[in-house]
């Protein structure tokens, strides 16, 4: 890599860099930095509201089309973006039983029994692998490693699915991508980082390998396994690809292959399905669905942005 | 490198431990010299870490390792109710039928050309937003811009995809405006001519924030007399950003195009599946898309298992190739 290790580049890219106290101007500005034309200036302000608007503009309108009534979307030509009578007449439907609710609890159990199994098993080989002189320790480490280099297919990892059983299961949607390498290498090496004499008085003390995981290293890493598990919870709830391709069963469908099959395959969501007879207008319905199978992102995204810098790219770097 | 950092964080004063940890650099010392226990006596003593990866080492195992070995279908005639013990072997058969399959060259034309656009159109978009956001005095304004343009990154492809069509679809919003205005920009997202323009654009919405991170830490790690200096020099901020700004973050850039040359012949699976339907797939037929059609769907196993491997074989080769050619200009390159 380059000079410095990263986690140094990256703490100077938070905080600034370390012991230079250099005298700033009021605004923050540099002295030697010249005045900023307001020219400059504006053309930056217009590059970062153009920037803002393109990134949040669909989020409004989804959510905007997804409270609109029925007259407001014919009158603006499908869509919304301020909704001047908002009802949440479009949620209560999708939401009353029938297949999106199904679907939306199919992946919030996805979600969570995942993300516990995924993060159990991370911990447990990161700490196997991260004690120093343990025997087997490189070989299993050099396992973890080599699935950055190769990939084994989709035919060969489908197959190998159905060896073992898995098609039309829910296990199919966790088992195959149980664990991440990149996540037990951030892991390991906060493992790493924690001071050697803590792991040794508690073995003075005569603690297991248990005890010291469990009392020890755990309670340490409370924020690197925020990152790493809201990663897994992440990748779970976004998973699309594998119920397409292990699932026949249309009532085991995640939230994901349901919006997929009415907002992009345009499947018209009928009355029968949302168990209901007077439905809200079929873009709002959509929107609607749009809207569930974002929330939970946005639930986690402060978390996730308070963390990910602090907690997983620089223990990323070291392993 | 790997384990420099942590050492300095660790006891000053050696204190014996295990005789046999050989894996810090203190240890390496000490190790020499001495008898290291016997094997059965270190796995009796380690038990408990072995059983921690035990979970971990079964799933590389089975749904990694298996996998990859399972690659042998590649060369066999491969029946399943046969599976790949009985298959016969056919030996190079399945390749040869692939590069005589004018779709699978079409499917290859496609991921070239996808590659190319993204390499010209998005690689470089997160540089220039990194540029633009280090520009950025406010920490306050930087943040908050940070946090809107990450914000994409997380959410899935259906999501994206929905929310382009829902856009610029044909009754999308912003086509719906323009034909007011008297522009018709038709349907974008059925459109073949454009599709391989659209899908980039998608990728630089969904990910061009996020990408910025690995060059904001590696332009925050510039030291700042450089620019103070170039300064005093006369060298205005575009001077500035062009002499020391970009070489310094050189490393990182190259490190990126290298994975992303070794990637080449993959390029948004789930994004192109969700999208081939509509567009049809003269245009949209990329090779991981070929390998699922004609391996899962038509049950065309070996063949699509050689094109699949085919397009790893090449992957690995071209990560390699290029790593030796950045050592060659003297670069760091990926990995020694």
């Amino acid at each position: 890599m380059s000079q410095q290790p990263l986690a140094t580049r990256l703490r100077t890219a938070r905080f600034g860099p370390r012991g230079t106290t250099r005298s700033r101007t009021a605004s923050g500005r540099p002295p030697w930095m010249e005045r900023p034309h307001w020219y400059g200036q504006g053309a930056k302000a217009v590059a970062l509201i153009v920037l803002t608007v393109i990134v949040l503009y669909p989020f409004v309108l989804a959510v905007g089309t997804s409270l609109a009534s029925r007259e407001e979307l014919n009158a603006n030509g499908g869509y919304v973006l301020l909704p001047k009578h908002p009802t949440l007449e479009a949620y209560r439907v999708i939401l009353s039983g029938g297949v999106v609710t199904q679907a939306a609890v199919v992946s919030i159990f996805i979600t969570l029994i995942g993300t516990a199994l995924s993060l159990a098993c991370t911990v447990m080989i990161a700490y196997g692998t991260s004690r120093p002189g343990t025997v087997l320790g490189k070989p299993i480490l050099l396992m973890v490693l080599g699935t950055f280099l190769f990939a084994p297919g989709i035919i060969p990892t489908y197959l190998a699915v159905q060896q073992f059983k898995l098609l039309d299961t829910y296990a199919s949607l966790i088992l195959p991508v149980l664990l991440n390498a990149f996540n037990i290498v951030v892991v390991r090496s906060f493992f790493q980082s924690i001071p050697e004499e803590l792991y040794d008085a508690a073995r003075i003390d005569g603690a297991g390998e248990v005890t010291v995981l469990f009392r020890i290293v755990l309670p340490l890493s409370k924020a690197v396994l925020a990152v790493v598990g809201l990663f897994y919870a992440v990748g779970y709830w976004n998973s699309f690809f594998n119920a397409v391709l292990y699932l026949n069963d249309s009532g085991k469908f995640p939230i994901q292959v349901i919006l997929r099959s009415y907002v992009l395959n345009g499947q018209s969501i009928n009355a029968q399905a949302m168990g209901v007879h007077a439905i809200p207008p079929a873009t709002s319905l959509q929107m609607a669905v749009l809207i569930i199978a974002i929330v939970p992102i946005f639930c986690v995204y402060p978390f996730l942005q308070k963390f990910f810098v602090k907690g997983v790219l620089t223990g990323a770097i070291k392993g | 490198m790997a384990d420099a950092p942590v050492s300095s964080v660790r006891s000053p004063v050696p204190q014996p431990r295990d005789p046999d940890d050989a894996d810090s650099p203190a240890g390496k010392k000490r190790a020499q010299g001495r008898i290291r226990q016997p094997l059965r006596y270190r796995l009796k003593r380690d038990k408990a870490l072995l059983l921690f990866c035990l979970p971990g080492v079964l799933y590389f195992v089975l749904f990694f390792y298996l996998p990859l070995a399972g690659n042998v279908i590649a060369f066999q005639d491969y029946q399943p109710f046969l599976g790949f013990k009985q298959s016969p072997f056919v030996g190079l058969a399945n390749f040869t039928a692939l590069l005589a399959e004018p779709e699978f060259w079409s499917a290859v034309s496609n991921t070239l050309q996808i590659t190319a656009i993204q390499l010209l159109l998005y690689f470089p978009a997160p540089i220039a937003l990194a540029l633009l956001l280090n520009s950025l005095i406010s920490e306050k304004i930087k943040r908050f811009i940070q946090t809107i343009v990450y914000l994409p990154h997380f959410l899935s492809w259906v999501v994206v995809v929905a929310m382009f069509k829902q856009v610029l679809g044909g009754a999308g919003s912003v086509t719906t405006l323009l034909m007011e205005h008297g522009v018709n920009i038709g349907n974008v997202m059925t459109d073949p001519g454009t599709f391989k323009l659209l899908i980039t654009a998608q990728a630089i919405w969904k990910d061009c924030g996020w990408g910025t991170i690995i060059f904001l830490a590696s332009i925050a790690s510039i030291d700042m007399g450089q620019y103070e200096s170039a300064a005093m020099d006369g060298a205005g901020w575009l001077r500035r950003i062009w002499h020391i700004t970009l070489p310094g973050i050189r490393p990182v850039i190259l490190m990126l195009l290298i994975l992303r040359l070794g990637d080449i012949l993959s390029v948004g699976f789930e994004q192109i599946i969700l999208q081939r339907d509509a567009v049809g797939k003269d245009a949209a037929e990329v090779m991981d898309t070929y390998v699922y059609y004609h391996g899962v769907i038509d049950g065309d196993w070996g063949m699509s298992t050689a094109a699949g491997l085919m397009k790893g074989v090449i992957g690995f080769a071209l990560i390699l190739a290029a790593n030796k050619l950045a050592h060659r200009f003297g670069e760091q390159g990926v990995y020694r």
